[in-house]
């Protein structure tokens, strides 16, 4: 138990006094998230509307499947991701492994099911008298979509914060693909299975406060983002 | 409105600028190392590679797992470099041409820990004897159960005891983690476990001295636990680093690296000995 408290102290010490290993591994959660994050949701924010807002063939299935696909589990992603760009896999000669690269690529698969799925799901529900007064005040199919998407935009909002949370604190794909190198690819997520795997647990429970303080503060911006 | 609009754009931008950071060339002299956790947890690593820097110019980073995966990371061509502690694997390894230069560095050796008070009566037995206690009092044994250099050789002295492996036993249990997170569990169930010498002290460092498991089998012949480095064999991955790896591999060997390793201490006990020649 003494872990805990001991934990919280080192996490306020790890914060103030700049450790280098530590700010190493906020440096590159932040950068392996924000490129997944900006990849998923540039892809998955359109195909989550095109699913939503038309009807064609196939379309609840291709709903199911996406459904089943956010139960992805990390691991597994991080060795499908491997297999693809490890030396001998079809694209290994792009040098990928080992690398922020890497680990955002396979975060950016574990987001973009997320993304699509809840935008389909928001633009479904959009209340249907919306699209009728827009038809009846002769808008045109362009200003029907941005509005549209302008009225859920909170919604949307959800889906990204819903994503950032899982790509934040996956380790799978980060062990795997990253390989937890000392400055370069240690993630905090894997920083905190290593102090936990060497049994020094409260410097775990540090990581995992900086952790959480990261998250509230991308959170604390966005809901101001949400008030204005 | 209007502050909104600066914060969305402040927010993009900071994206945009780290992401960019991101992307960077590989360096040349630039060498990639998969290697044990022992190594690694026991900060032997992280004391020893700034004087290779230092003295040959060359960056070595490295994954830490199990000597198993590190040995597949080899064979997949991901890595240039191995430092591995499995002799019999690492034999096997080169005979079916994954790797071509083995060059011993150092050892410690393994050792049976369990409670102070010894419930299975372990002490003053050796080793197949110490097995065959543990099996017939069905005490706790924690197995790490992740093909590493060390599981492989818990696995070769059962077999040496006579006794098959004891893998569906209630009292046999298979954590899958590193060494250091496995000692705890056997602290937490009170148990048996065998660990590399290194891991052990660093454990007692942790445990400020107090330390509730203790050593009570060692010095066997066979406990010995060899650690190489492994250059990978340039046929099977024409791209990987050879000349960098052999660079590594000889300053390992080095009278300077030698004399590093053998002052590496915790608690005022040498973790690993070396022994290159």
């Amino acid at each position: 138990m003494t872990f805990l408290v001991e934990g919280f102290i080192k996490a306020i010490e790890l914060l103030i006094s700049g450790d280098i290993s530590t700010w190493s591994a906020v440096s590159a959660t932040i950068k392996a998230s924000t490129g997944s994050m900006l990849v998923s949701l540039l892809t998955g924010l359109p195909c989550g509307f095109v699913l939503g807002y038309f009807d064609f063939r196939f379309k609840r299935l291709i709903r199911t499947v996406l459904d089943t696909l956010l139960a992805l589990p990390t691991v597994c992603v991080g060795l499908i991701v491997y297999a693809f760009i490890s030396s001998k896999g079809p694209l290994g000669d792009m040098g990928l492994l080992f690398t922020l690269t890497g680990i955002a690529v396979g975060q950016t698969i574990l987001a973009f099911p997320v993304v699509t799925a809840i935008t389909a799901s928001i633009i479904e529900n959009i209340d249907p008298a919306l699209k009728l007064t827009l038809i009846s005040l002769g808008a045109g199919k362009k200003n029907i979509i941005l509005t549209c998407l302008w009225e859920v935009r909170f919604g949307i909002l959800a889906a990204a914060v819903t994503a950032y949370g899982r790509v934040l604190t996956e380790v799978g794909i980060s062990m795997i693909v990253g390989g937890n190198i000392k400055y370069h690819t240690r993630t905090m997520t894997t920083a905190i299975a290593l102090e936990t795997n060497k049994g020094l647990f409260a410097d775990g429970i540090a990581l995992g406060i900086v952790l959480m303080t990261i998250a509230f503060t991308v959170n604390l911006s966005l809901s101001f983002l949400r008030k204005r | 409105m209007r502050l909104k609009k600066i914060l969305t754009l402040v927010i993009t931008s900071i994206m945009i600028l780290s992401w960019a950071v991101t992307v960077q060339a590989s360096e040349k002299n630039e060498l990639m190392m998969a290697t044990t956790t022992s190594t690694d947890n026991t900060g032997l690593l992280d004391y020893l590679i700034p004087f290779f820097k230092q003295e040959t110019g060359i960056a070595l980073k490295w994954t830490a797992t199990g000597t198993g995966k590190a040995l597949e990371l080899g064979r997949n061509c991901d890595v240039d470099v191995l430092l591995v502690h499995a002799p019999p694997a690492e034999k096997a390894y080169i005979a079916n041409g994954f790797g071509k230069d083995r060059r011993e560095i150092m050892y410690n050796d393994f050792v049976i820990i369990g409670p102070k008070s010894d419930p299975a009566g372990l002490k003053g037995k050796d080793i197949s004897q110490a097995l065959s206690a543990i099996k017939t009092n069905k005490a706790f044994f924690m197995s790490r159960g992740d093909d590493s250099g060390t599981n492989k050789k818990e696995k070769l002295l059962w077999k040496n005891a006579g006794i098959t492996l004891p893998d569906k036993e209630k009292w046999y249990v298979q954590t899958g983690q590193g060494m250091l997170a496995t000692i705890n569990v056997t602290q937490e169930k009170n148990g048996y476990t065998m660990t590399d010498r290194g891991t052990y002290i660093k454990y007692q460092d942790q445990q400020r001295g107090d330390a509730p498991l203790t050593i009570l089998v060692e010095g066997d012949d066979i406990l010995l636990n060899q650690y190489s480095v492994l250059t990978l064999n340039p046929k099977n991955c024409p791209d990987a680093k050879y000349d960098l790896a052999l660079k590594f591999s000889d300053w390992m060997a080095s009278d300077s690296a030698q004399s590093k390793i053998g002052e590496f201490r915790l608690l005022g006990k040498p973790l690993f000995i070396p022994n290159a020649n």
